[in-house]
């Protein structure tokens, strides 16, 4: 299936958009991550799998700049993205939802929304107050772009209705229309999957890669769901204790013994 | 409608509000707008001068309202951001001669920069510690003013007496040509302040209808969301303290002049606490609330000590419990209850 995409795009040939290059994390005595190196290509959904303290998330806050890795780097378009405080990760095209859904409760879902543009426009306490004719225009083309997502994603009904009232399932989607806000180059999703049931993790499934190929972006997926990773991943890298177990295509990194010994074969999946 | 309910029933400990619901709609506004422009014209000059302590008190709280309701943070040292604001006007005025007018944007900035300077450290707490460190602030600031160092301006423990303006003699004439009288110095002070209140709200209802106030309310909301949405969580946290600050610099300024006196035992911790009631009692993060807060701990102690004089504290207490007990959101509360009850008759 999306194996055949994959082949237009071979790894290595253009530069990666995204470089992990050894990064290493140490928390205390714990080694959270030792040396894990992988590439990400424009347009690719890339599954990052393992098994529970694996450092999937770990390394997701190394891109989010949570965390300062230890050693290694992080290139993004070639440029580190490591001296970079974690507010300005947003501006250079990174995108992220959270594993358990970090939106802003009491704002309503167009608000969220709009916060999601946040490091793409410019204003400043004393035009806001004033709401000076060029805030007003710069709102009203955020307006527009809002509601354009808000109605890629089906929410339209719910835009003014505050987040901590509706559905896991719904504020799921409102953090990806925040994260899409900002139309990111990278979209970093952390176990999306988590806390849905079986079908609409296939409904997500297709989400993300319509996603990918309409809005052109480039997915870094963390997820425990194997069979969600294994249906839209292009790319899998799969981690165990810290390090990098095997990467390749998922079918080549489902039959990777390591893997299979490390996570699947434990897992009955 | 219904999200202004959801809200009122959730109770989370800072009880928020979707932009939406933090203003007046048109009609409402325009009706609060003639009573407050209205009121002065039939009332005697004492109640005047109370009525523009109560819109100076408004704003202050609507000051502390902007940086707990919006941005989430706690401070209960509003007093020392009046005092400076009052002080900073009084001594323009009495050493420098600087027309009352002029002197509040002064003030204003003034306290903006020391609000913002004071949120730099700050950022550092949170909750009730920053609660702890603003407290510290209240306390210090009126030994502050009665330095040594500062007396020359300050006046030491006597204070500042500060000259109350006239009306401009163009006001005066057109007002004598309707009235037959001359403007009361009271009069005139309070629809300037009117106007100055005026202003500021409707600028506090655009910044946080705004980018930045979109801000302040994600930062409330979760911190490390907004920040990875790109907000500098710092910079708007320090901007609250300053906004805050500033707005509450512009109402003790006209507090001075409409006392006609500063000295640093009016501005001790007492007045940040009652701004921080006047806050709860309004609605926290509603600004129109802020009136009513101020009208609570303007007229509320004075009915606690027409029931008792000599226990008028435990009487307050008892009236506050009740309010406390009967509506926790405020002022808010009370509107939104309003509100379905109109809707309730409509439909029947």
């Amino acid at each position: 299936m999306m194996q055949a995409q994959l082949a237009q795009v071979p790894a290595g040939s253009a530069a990666p958009l995204l470089a992990v290059r050894d990064v290493s994390v140490v928390f205390g005595g714990i080694v959270a991550l030792n040396g894990v190196s992988f590439d990400m290509h424009q347009g690719q959904i890339l599954g990052l799998i393992g098994p529970n303290g694996a450092g999937k998330t770990t390394l997701f806050n190394c891109l989010s700049r949570l965390y300062q890795p230890s050693a290694g780097d992080i290139l993004m378009d070639g440029e580190s993205i490591l001296k970079r405080p974690p507010h300005r990760i947003a501006e250079i095209g990174i995108g992220r939802t959270f594993q358990n859904v970090a939106l802003f409760a009491n704002l309503s879902v167009l608000d969220n929304v709009r916060v999601g543009t946040h490091a793409r426009t410019n204003s400043d306490i004393v035009s806001d107050s004033l709401r000076l004719p060029w805030v007003r225009r710069g709102e009203a083309n955020l307006n527009k772009h809002v509601h354009e997502i808000l109605g890629y994603l089906d929410l339209e009904d719910v835009a003014h209705v505050t987040v901590s009232g509706l559905p896991f399932g719904t504020q799921k989607r409102v953090e990806l229309a925040r994260a899409l806000a900002a139309d990111p180059k990278i979209l970093l999703l952390d176990e999306p999957a988590g806390g849905l049931n079986h079908e609409e993790v296939y409904v997500l499934g297709d989400l993300i890669r319509k996603i990918r190929d309409e809005r052109k972006m480039t997915v870094l997926l963390v997820e425990h769901h194997m069979g969600l990773v294994m249906s839209i991943a292009d790319h899998v890298v799969a981690l165990n204790f810290g390090k990098k177990l095997a990467e390749g295509t998922p079918a080549q990194v489902q039959s990777d013994p390591a893997v299979i010994k490390a996570y699947l074969g434990s897992k009955d999946q | 409608m219904s999200t202004v309910q959801e809200v009122v029933t959730e109770a989370p400990a800072i009880e928020a509000v979707p932009k939406k619901a933090m203003t007046l709609g048109y009609g409402t506004s325009l009706a609060v707008l003639a009573l407050l422009i209205l009121v002065p014209l039939f009332v005697k000059n004492f109640i005047i001068f109370q009525l523009t302590m109560l819109l100076i008190y408004a704003l202050a709280v609507m000051a502390l309202n902007i940086l707990t309701g919006g941005s989430g943070q706690f401070s209960l040292g509003q007093s020392a951001f009046y005092a400076v604001g009052a002080y900073t006007s009084a001594i323009l005025m009495e050493h420098g001669n600087i027309n009352y007018a002029l002197t509040l944007p002064v003030s204003g900035i003034v306290c903006f920069g020391f609000g913002y300077l004071f949120g730099k450290p700050a950022l550092r707490l949170s909750g009730v510690y920053l609660a702890l460190a603003t407290f510290a602030l209240a306390t210090a600031m009126p030994q502050l003013l009665k330095l040594g160092v500062f007396e020359p301006w300050t006046g030491g423990v006597q204070g500042l007496v500060v000259t109350k303006p006239d009306a401009p003699s163009f006001v005066s004439s057109i007002w004598s040509v309707f009235s037959g009288r001359a403007m009361s110095q009271d009069m005139w002070l309070y629809y300037f302040t009117l106007a100055v209140s005026i202003g500021i709200y409707v600028a506090s209802v655009n910044l946080l209808r705004s980018r930045s106030g979109r801000a302040f309310m994600a930062i409330r909301d979760n911190e490390i969301a907004a920040s990875a949405m790109g907000v500098d969580v710092a910079l708007y946290k320090t901007l609250a303290f300053g906004v805050s600050a500033g707005i509450t610099g512009v109402a003790g300024a006209l507090g001075a002049i409409a006392v006609q006196f500063v000295a640093p035992d009016s501005y001790t911790i007492t007045l940040a606490i009652s701004l921080f009631l006047g806050m709860v009692v309004g609605g926290v993060g509603w600004l129109p609330g802020s009136i009513v807060g101020s009208a609570f701990i303007i007229f509320v102690p004075n009915i606690a000590e027409g029931i008792s004089k000599g226990l008028s504290g435990a009487v307050f207490g008892i009236l506050l419990f009740v309010v406390i007990f009967l509506v926790p959101h405020g002022a808010r509360q009370v509107a939104v209850i309003a509100q379905q009850l109109i809707g309730k008759l409509r439909k029947s």
